[in-house]
């Protein structure tokens, strides 16, 4: 099992989602530079947070035209396993891999904290390694993380099993519509939240609850 | 050719700069100010401004969360 985490210029947390995929058993993590369009030997793409492009013009805008988001929007239309994760996550909704948008939060302030992230969907390729209803204790961090999707299109994902993650106990961060805190695309195979579970993979930081979402992966790929 | 493309948030979807623009400026005593929305400009030297419309819809703007009025000339 071989990761691949994307870099682009202004990517800030590549190296701890490096170091959480390689806690997963057996598995293996390489950085993936956005000029690059290779994905030989990757059997699944992390887009870690930061501030690619330096989020000019609207976070993750110009990201999405870099040659590698090419190959990894290739990669996940050939069912290949896609994670973004906070500026991953806009970046793969500007892509239009996910469906909705992150909006900035609704208190306008950058927030840092533990939040409880419930586990909404166990059956993905991301999650089957939780159990359904588990919450997770997930460190966030963003200014721009309130998930807004009209609401014919929440209709369409809730029964569609898209909505993966939720923010618990009353504790949504951002004013997320539905309390969302992560999603999927129709066919399961790409997922985006803002928490940051590459930050929860060590019990020195308070929380390992982040590790079960790449030991997911892991198992999806078995 | 100028042109100016000014970008909103879409009218229903909550904008809270707008709401903290509007609530402050009675604090400095002008009043009756409501409907405050902040938005975005981009100025542009185009060739073809028949381009404008679709650079709004893959770059400039995310129409799902924002409405565009593209102005062109000075």
């Amino acid at each position: 099992m071989n990761f691949g985490v994307v870099q682009f210029p202004g990517t800030c947390d590549e190296r701890d989602a490096v170091l959480a995929c390689e806690r997963v058993e057996g598995a293996s993590a390489q950085l993936l530079w956005h000029g690059e369009t290779s994905l030989d030997g990757i059997d699944a793409v992390v887009i870690p947070g930061g501030f690619s492009y330096g989020d000019y013009l609207r976070v993750g805008a110009i990201a999405r035209f870099s040659p590698m988001m090419e190959s990894v929007a290739r990669f996940a239309s050939d069912g290949g396993v896609v994670l973004g994760i906070c500026n991953g996550f806009q970046v793969l909704c500007e892509a239009g891999l996910l469906p909705g948008a992150l909006l900035p939060n609704v208190g306008l302030r950058f927030v840092c904290r533990q939040v409880g992230v419930e586990v909404v969907n166990a059956e993905t390729s991301f999650t089957r390694a939780c159990e359904p209803g588990q919450v997770l204790s997930i460190p966030v961090k963003h200014t721009t993380g309130r998930y807004y999707a009209p609401g014919v299109e929440l209709e369409r994902m809730e029964a569609h099993g898209q909505i993966v993650l939720r923010y618990a106990h009353d504790g949504n961060p951002n004013g997320s519509s539905n309390d969302i805190a992560g999603v999927s695309n129709e066919a399961g195979n790409v997922m985006g939240l803002m928490p940051h579970p590459e930050h929860a993979v060590d019990p020195l930081t308070g929380s390992v609850d982040g590790l079960t979402l790449f030991t997911s992966m892991a198992v999806a790929r078995v | 050719m100028k042109a100016r493309v000014l970008i909103r948030p879409k009218a229903g979807i909550l904008d809270p700069q707008g709401i903290a623009v509007e609530r402050a400026l009675p604090a400095l005593g002008f009043s009756g100010v409501s409907e405050v929305h902040v938005g975005r400009l981009v100025e542009l030297e185009v060739e073809d401004e028949t381009q404008l419309e679709d650079m709004c819809r893959k770059l400039l703007a995310n129409p799902l969360i924002e409405d565009y009025e593209i102005l062109v000339g000075s």
